[in-house]
């Protein structure tokens, strides 16, 4: 397996500066905007950004944890159940504007699962989708992301994986190349 | 990670301490889902899940029903006073007729222990029992503790005391199993009619005088006397055993600490357990029966992953 660093710690921060400025250019002071995370990797996303857009901002942004296990399409079409993570939304999403937000967007099915959990807790008027990673032409599903960090073009084959300094101890992506032997 | 280590559920002996483990981790999301304003998932929405109860129930029938609706699953309910089991059919007769109407999965309450053993060796489907007559009851055994994990933060290291009925008790005999799993100390305490005879080979204390057994626990779990299972006479009259073992708010109060009261439900007030324990603080019913849903949604889901199409 070859590992290519296709976003290293330094452009990392660069890149969650950008898209916090981004988002504030469209909402302004968000207050009548919240930010869901889609569970698991998703609330890393969240936390990086809640953090800095604060940070600029100096106000609390509000924000959500949400679970879409129970939602997804390949239930039984694993040889492992899904084990659900927890969801944490204790505000109404009724008229808000709700980004959320994940690492990769890949096929598309983990937002369309996203989008089935959300609309559960009501009607908002406006949902729009941040993904750190874009991988580009690898769609199952007719959906795009509103604001992304990166844009990488893949094969099936490949992996990539967004590591944190919490977590794996470097801000960082890492694209994976299965060796062409095997 | 993690799937269960058994195809049914047809007692809690047959699960380990992960399974269990499991089902409270993935019923407190479902927990979560039955607090929401819109109370469903599509999880389940291409199963299908026969209830079948051979045996009277409502809090158990009523719970189950709720668990797979609130998943999105079709169900079929079916109960033996209207049905042709009257006429003479056999169960696995009745089950596989059912079952040719494409049903994945079946839930069943019976009056004979090991009914749902002796079903999922013989069907295609997966069985959750739901109660087989004095043996298990093991869906009511997970949200015991679940609930007991719930209010005292774990179920490890601490004393339960069952009270009661416990030689027709099948809701007994899967606590003692899941709390003695999940490393808690189990006691039972009852009339020396009411307790059996080898119980202590389970690994349980046994204790004839409720004041007693209550100074010891930290959850008491009261249960009701099974009159429609006592063919013979046990003991002299219900007066007389509510006298004895009859939980009353004055014994409470006399208690050094504050213990948690559970029941199973249904409560015979005035009986095993008096109107002013089972509304206070300290009783957890209500918290139970909440519990169950999301216990039971646990269980189905859990199973239902490993149906494959």
């Amino acid at each position: 397996m070859e590992r290519q660093v296709i976003l290293n710690s330094k452009h990392f921060e660069l890149t969650i500066n950008r898209l916090c400025y981004q988002l504030i250019e469209i909402h302004n002071d968000f207050s009548n905007t919240v930010l869901i995370g889609l569970q698991p990797r998703g609330i890393n996303v969240l936390t990086r950004i809640k953090e800095r857009l604060e940070s600029i901002l100096g106000k609390e942004v509000v924000c959500g944890n949400l679970d879409i296990t129970f939602y997804r399409d390949d239930f039984r079409r694993r040889d492992i159940p899904l084990i659900p993570s927890a969801t944490n939304i204790d505000f109404v999403i009724e008229n808000k504007k709700v980004i959320l937000m994940d690492d990769v967007l890949y096929t598309g099915r983990t937002i369309r699962s996203g989008l089935d959990a959300l609309l559960a807790f009501g009607r908002p008027e406006q949902v729009e989708l941040l993904a750190l990673v874009d991988r580009r032409f690898r769609r199952d599903l007719p959906i795009q992301a509103d604001y992304v960090g990166k844009t990488v073009d893949t094969l099936i084959s490949e992996r990539v994986s967004v590591e944190w300094k919490e977590i794996e101890g470097e801000d960082r992506v890492v694209l994976f190349t299965p060796d062409s032997n095997g | 990670m993690d799937s269960l280590s058994v195809e049914h559920l047809v007692g809690i002996k047959d699960l380990t301490k992960k399974d269990i483990e499991l089902i409270f981790k993935t019923a407190d999301a479902f927990k979560e889902v039955i607090n929401r304003p819109i109370k469903k998932v599509p999880s389940l929405r291409d199963i299908t899940i026969a209830n079948l109860f051979f045996e009277n129930s409502t809090r158990t029938r009523l719970s189950f029903e709720l668990a797979e609706k609130r998943m999105s699953a079709d169900i079929v309910n079916f109960s033996a006073a209207s049905s042709s089991v009257k006429k003479g059919e056999t169960l696995i007769d009745t089950v596989n007729n059912i079952l040719s109407m494409k049903v994945d999965m079946v839930v069943m309450r019976h009056p004979n222990p090991g009914a749902a053993k002796f079903l999922s060796e013989r069907v295609d489907a997966k069985v959750v029992n739901a109660g087989d007559g004095t043996h298990e009851h093991p869906t009511q055994a997970l949200l015991d503790s679940y609930s007991v994990r719930e209010r005292l933060g774990s179920v490890e290291g601490k004393k339960v005391v069952i009270v009661g009925d416990i030689i027709h008790s099948r809701v007994a005999l899967s606590n003692i199993y899941c709390l003695q799993k999940l490393g808690a100390e189990v006691m039972v305490c009852g009339p020396t009619t009411l307790i059996p005879k080898y119980i202590h080979e389970l690994g349980v204390k046994v204790e004839y005088d409720l004041k007693k057994a209550l100074e010891w626990c930290d959850v008491a779990n009261m249960l009701r006397i099974q009159l429609e299972r006592q063919d013979i006479k046990y003991f002299p009259s219900l007066r007389e055993y509510s006298m004895q073992y009859g939980l009353t708010k004055e014994m409470l109060d006399n208690l050094p600490k504050e213990i948690v009261i559970m029941h199973p439900c249904p409560i015979n007030r005035g009986v095993e357990i008096t109107s002013d324990v089972a509304d206070s603080e300290q009783a957890i019913i209500l918290d139970q029966v909440e519990n169950g849903v999301a216990v039971r949604m646990a269980v189905i889901y859990l199973l239902a992953s490993k149906i494959k199409r």
